[in-house]
């Protein structure tokens, strides 16, 4: 089932992977992918409802005109979902990852536990921007996803301490002693900060669901 | 469509059309004999082409093709999906292409200033000089608080922004009468006459039945957050590739940059002269149209 958030211009499809009751379990899907049609076995454990977010430009959400993404507009994205579902844990791959960071940071109160996984998008640009660049889309390329969101979110500047501000604002504010769980082998130069932080803890998939299932 | 008032030097410009960006529709303007050597300027955020209607026709009169448009989301141009600085650079170079393959000179105020410096770095070959008004940042002036209220200060403005964008749909600019408008610039840009301001609700605004309302789209708003640095320009101004004349203000604004001749001039290229402009605000060009299009004229010839 998909239920239809409206974000400004923008179109975004939440997949009901499962219904249930109590704390949602949000999945963020990593760069040019999109929501899994079915449930992951993988969070099958999870003990309330499970959905999954489309980001603009991918999947069944809007493809809009003339790009301009930006990892805060995605992360605005990521809070429609979070108020459709009154709160949630949230699991993202890859690009969703650090969207993940981001939304626990701006929502302390509403995200409980943001787990960080590995997949495509993990790294963006850099830590410090390059030549300066004027980015266009491969003409060829058919959306979704939007051949703008590739370009545009694969060259992004994610610099160490902006991430770990994310940190500090979830691991300040949220109450919860370790708001950040980070399952992914891949170390860009933000993770690397962000592993350093109190309130972060690296830890395997399972056991990061069950910390968090366990979190009131 | 309506007149805009008289305005002592004002001129609407000599030729509007509009260029396509990736499905975007901006709205260009052009000042001058259309066969004249081109010059490309850029309005800073929340502006629109149309203040440079006295600015623009003292290049024009001098003998230039004078082109602007407006940014996606101001003035006459399409209200986008999405905005960023890559969509704006991306605008600029599209209405670059749409006038000339030949390296030209450009000019850019406030947040325009921002982008087409970047777009002098990003595509040196097409640029001849470049001039620069109020547009050159520094550094954050940040307070200096604790980690942890910093972080109380950063969730606030964060989640505010975000709590903007629920139900935007539905935003729309506030009506009033073109007195009311002027007045509500006019404290974002106390140092303007309201005679100029009444003039920019003329051309930056639109009459609907219930009153005027700014044509910028309603989910723009000042501020903003992101992993942008100012120190990111000052490592690299050192290495910038054209000739650079920066109009520094010299009276500080809420809209101004607060960039000062002190926090530049160790970082500025060889062929490179900044100029701070005596009693002058962040809209110097406004303040004082014809000291500034002699300094630009000047720095071109």
């Amino acid at each position: 089932m998909i239920h239809w958030l409206e974000h400004y211009r923008i179109r975004l499809a939440l997949h009901e992977l499962r219904a249930g009751r109590g704390r949602a379990l949000l999945l963020l899907h990593a760069l040019a992918e999109r929501s899994p049609s079915t449930l992951p076995e993988e969070l099958a454990g999870w003990p309330g409802p499970i959905s999954a977010l489309d980001f603009t430009g991918h999947g069944a959400s809007t493809v809009p005109q003339g790009g301009g993404y930006t990892c805060e507009l995605l992360m605005a994205d990521a809070d429609h979902a979070l108020a459709h579902l009154g709160g949630a844990t949230l699991v993202g791959r890859g690009l969703g990852a650090y969207i993940a960071l981001l939304l626990a940071g701006a929502r302390p109160k509403q995200v409980r536990g943001a787990i960080l996984r590995d997949g495509p998008g993990m790294a963006g640009g850099s830590a410090l921007p390059g030549t300066p660049q004027i980015l266009t889309a491969d003409p060829s390329a058919v959306a979704p996803p939007d051949p703008l969101a590739l370009v545009e979110l694969s060259t992004d500047v994610r610099p160490p301490d902006y991430a770990t501000a994310y940190v500090r604002q979830a691991t300040h504010l949220s109450e919860l002693e370790t708001p950040i769980l980070v399952c992914a082998s891949e170390r860009p130069q933000w993770l690397l900060g962000v592993v350093e932080e109190p309130g972060v803890q690296e830890t395997t998939l399972a056991d990061a669901l069950v910390r968090c299932a366990e979190v009131t | 469509m309506t007149e805009p008032p008289a305005y002592p030097g004002a001129r609407r410009p000599d030729r509007r059309r509009s260029v396509d960006c990736d499905g975007i529709s901006l709205a260009v303007y052009e000042w001058g004999d259309a066969c004249a050597t081109p010059i490309l300027l850029a309005h800073g955020g929340f502006d629109f082409a149309g203040t440079f209607d006295v600015f623009a026709p003292l290049l024009a009169d001098a003998g230039y093709r004078v082109v602007s448009w407006d940014h996606r989301g101001h003035g006459d141009s399409e209200h986008a999906p999405l905005y960023s600085w890559q969509a704006d650079m991306r605008d600029a170079l599209a209405v670059l292409n749409s006038v000339t393959t030949a390296p030209i000179p450009m000019l850019g105020h406030s947040k325009g200033g921002a982008v087409l410096m970047q777009l002098c770095e990003a595509r040196p070959h097409r640029v001849t000089r470049y001039v620069n008004i109020d547009g050159m940042p520094s550094r954050f002036r940040a307070p200096d608080v604790a980690d942890h209220e910093r972080s109380r200060m950063r969730e606030t403005e964060i989640s505010s922004w975000l709590d903007r964008r629920h139900g935007a749909g539905d935003l729309m600019r506030k009506p009033g009468t073109v007195e009311e408008l002027a007045q509500r610039r006019g404290r974002m840009n106390p140092r303007l006459s309201e005679d100029w301001l009444r003039y920019l609700v003329s051309v930056g605004a639109r009459e609907d039945a219930d009153g005027w309302r700014w044509k910028l789209d309603p989910i723009m708003r000042p501020g903003g957050f992101g992993p942008w640095r100012p120190d990111w320009y000052l490592q690299r101004l050192p290495g910038f590739p054209v000739p650079l004349l920066g109009i520094l203000a010299t009276v500080t604004e809420t809209m101004g940059w607060g960039t000062g001749k002190g926090d530049l001039e160790h970082h500025l290229p060889r062929q490179a002269e900044l100029v701070e402009y005596p009693d002058a605000g962040h809209f110097v060009h406004i303040e004082h149209p014809q000291g500034v299009a002699g300094l630009v004229l000047d720095f071109l010839s």
